[in-house]
């Protein structure tokens, strides 16, 4: 057995590939920080649990200082690793930054809500570092075994924090609703990919996107482009697969609705857009218009269910789709010469604006639920008389994301209208139009939350002020200066998913 | 060719699963069919490696294996956890939440 490996060792000839170590640093860190904290969880007292949390935002803040050093050191030039499988580019670093700023954020809201539920604090915490660590990979993944393992990564883990109250019924049904779509979703995705994968006989995406060239696509390709969009399409909740979402985020524990909202969404919206810019460049007949459907039933389903919720966490969850069809817009364009640059720009400050406002939201949410237990709209009346702090950090979060000016939300919007007209074609006019609307309807329940907070009475008469704890107050701050700060100085981000950084530069 | 079998089969397989994912009310069915669309993709992948000569699709296809794996088990745990609150793992009543 031993003679018979070696000297199948000594016939492969097999060297170690060169590792750029510190490409994948922020990686390494994280998967080093998943083992430590689950090996501290194993080794620690009951009572000192909280710890945990205080390590887990440790780690991520550990991982973002070589995303920062390797930002200063790439000058333009992207690094590859695995023969051009896996791409460290300006692209990927201001994702990956973005994904564990959002994981940080989110560890500050769980904390406090993990405590006093009793529930599992350290598989918890271990768990969302994997789904982190999926969502890091996910930037740079630029091959389809890469995207799938990344994918997985980032879901299997969610699904389980989706079910994380274990005896609450709401909680489990949510989590296997969750489940089931995704696993299907992902099946679905699998099989796009084996026939991407049969036709084109590799899984690099660059090679893929060098063998797909519009008008000339075999029927197997045109399955396997719509079927991988499709299996997307679910992990980012577009109409008509959306049907999983409200109900999720809805039983979900509040924090983890935030992070599958803002994280595991954009997740799916990052591989959505290193699939079609770099592996579909020339598939654009296929992608074309099932994005442009997709994007216009999305905002308007979204919109119109969300005008009639009660729920506050529900309503958000509705928003959420609808937000979703404004990032989905700008791709249904991505082929187009003269909007594929603008189009990834968009998309890229969208996902960064749309991070930070709706995680404020639901910061304000945990917060006041906290005292009011109840996630009812009404419940919010006459929370400017009681929290005026809060009522101002609601009123910044629900104005941006009606894309008031001078909020992050305005610049995301004329951002996302903006790639949209550079197209110039007649069904980029009419998108416009549908999303126009929509914004007008959108504003409708923004503004009626807003109304209820600013002008309604107390329901229960119970003014006593709300004292958030400071982990819940730092999380809002976060969002709070990141929403209004690129509102006002949009320039912060503008520069942000430069086409060229995820195309141009690549060797096919 | 031989390979074209495989195909068809592995596409017949794909529209059973889909089936069964959509009609059956059983959870564990449910899980069932998924495996069930998760092996027509591994037969593709084979079945196309060997018509490409290539290895590529074999070492996807190992990798395909060993994450659904990892998703049925926590598929499983939960519809375990499931059935331990309601005494039944029919996805029809799973209506709670709604609207």
């Amino acid at each position: 057995m031993i003679g018979l490996v070696s000297s199948l060792l000594a016939q492969a000839e097999w060297t170690a590939p060169a590792i750029d170590w510190h490409a994948i640093a922020p990686e390494l860190i994280l998967v080093i920080g998943i083992n430590v904290v689950l090996f501290i969880d194993l080794n620690i007292d009951e009572t000192k649990k909280w710890m945990i949390a205080t390590l887990t935002g440790f780690v991520m803040l550990a991982a973002f200082i070589p995303v920062v050093t390797l930002g200063l050191e790439l000058d333009g030039v992207p690094r590859e690793l695995f023969d051009g499988r896996y791409v460290i580019d300006e692209y990927a670093l201001v994702l990956k930054a973005l994904f564990l700023l959002v994981g940080y954020v989110v560890v500050l809201m769980s904390q406090n809500e993990l405590e006093d539920g009793g529930y599992y604090q350290g598989e918890f915490y271990v768990l969302m570092l994997c789904s982190v660590l999926g969502m890091v990979m996910m930037t740079s993944a630029r091959d389809l075994v890469s995207i799938f393992v990344a994918l997985e990564l980032l879901s299997i883990p969610a699904y389980m924090m989706a079910a994380w109250r274990k005896r609450s019924s709401v909680s489990n049904e949510a989590g296997v609703k969750y489940y089931l779509l995704g696993v299907f979703a992902s099946a679905i995705m699998l099989f796009g990919m084996s026939y991407l994968y049969g036709t084109t006989s590799t899984t690099k995406l660059t090679e893929i996107g060098a063998s797909l060239t519009d008008g000339d696509l075999l029927g197997l390709e045109v399955v396997g482009v719509v079927f991988v969009i499709v299996g997307f399409a679910f992990k980012v909740s577009a109409v008509p697969f959306h049907s999983w979402a409200p109900d999720t985020y809805e039983g979900a524990p509040t924090p983890v609705t935030a992070f599958l909202s803002v994280a595991s969404k954009a997740a799916g919206f990052v591989a959505l857009m290193t699939l079609i810019f770099v592996a579909f460049p020339d598939a654009s007949d296929v992608y074309g218009p099932l994005l442009w459907v997709m994007a216009a039933l999305t905002m308007t389903v979204g919109n119109v269910v969300a005008l009639r919720q009660t729920n506050i966490v529900r309503m958000l969850a509705y928003s959420s789709v609808s937000q979703g069809g404004f990032i989905l817009m700008p791709l249904a364009f991505a082929g187009d010469p003269d909007a594929g640059g603008s189009a990834l720009n968009a998309v890229v400050v969208y996902l960064l604006v749309y991070a930070f406002m709706n995680l404020g939201a639901f910061a304000v949410v945990i917060a006041v639920t906290r005292k009011t237990n109840s996630g009812e709209i009404s419940s919010f009346g006459g929370l400017f008389s009681y929290a005026p702090g809060m009522a101002v950090a609601l009123t910044v979060f629900m104005a941006s994301l009606a894309g008031i000016p001078p909020l992050g939300g305005w610049f995301a919007k004329f951002n996302a209208f903006k790639a949209v007209l550079d197209a110039d074609t007649t069904s980029a006019y009419v998108l416009a139009c549908i999303a126009a609307v929509n914004t007008v309807i959108s504003a409708a329940y923004y503004f009626k939350v807003l109304r209820t907070v600013w002008v309604d009475d107390v329901p229960d008469g119970n003014t006593a002020p709300i004292n958030p704890p400071s982990p819940i107050i730092a999380a809002l701050a976060i969002t709070v200066i990141g929403t209004i700060a690129i509102g006002v100085y949009p320039r912060l981000v503008a520069g942000f998913g430069n086409i060229q950084d995820l195309t141009g530069a690549l060797p096919i | 060719m031989l390979a074209a079998n495989f195909l068809l089969l592995a596409a017949l397989l794909f529209c059973i699963g889909v089936f069964g994912v959509i009609a059956r009310r059983n959870a564990v069915m449910v899980l069932m069919s998924i495996e069930l669309v998760l092996s027509s993709v591994n037969l593709n992948l084979i079945a196309f490696a060997l018509m490409n000569d290539d290895v590529d699709g074999q070492v996807f296809a190992l990798f395909v294996i060993a994450i659904a794996a990892a998703e049925v088990g926590v598929g499983l745990a939960m519809v375990l956890l499931i059935y331990r609150n309601r005494q039944s793992i029919s996805l029809d009543e799973l209506s709670e939440l709604k609207g």
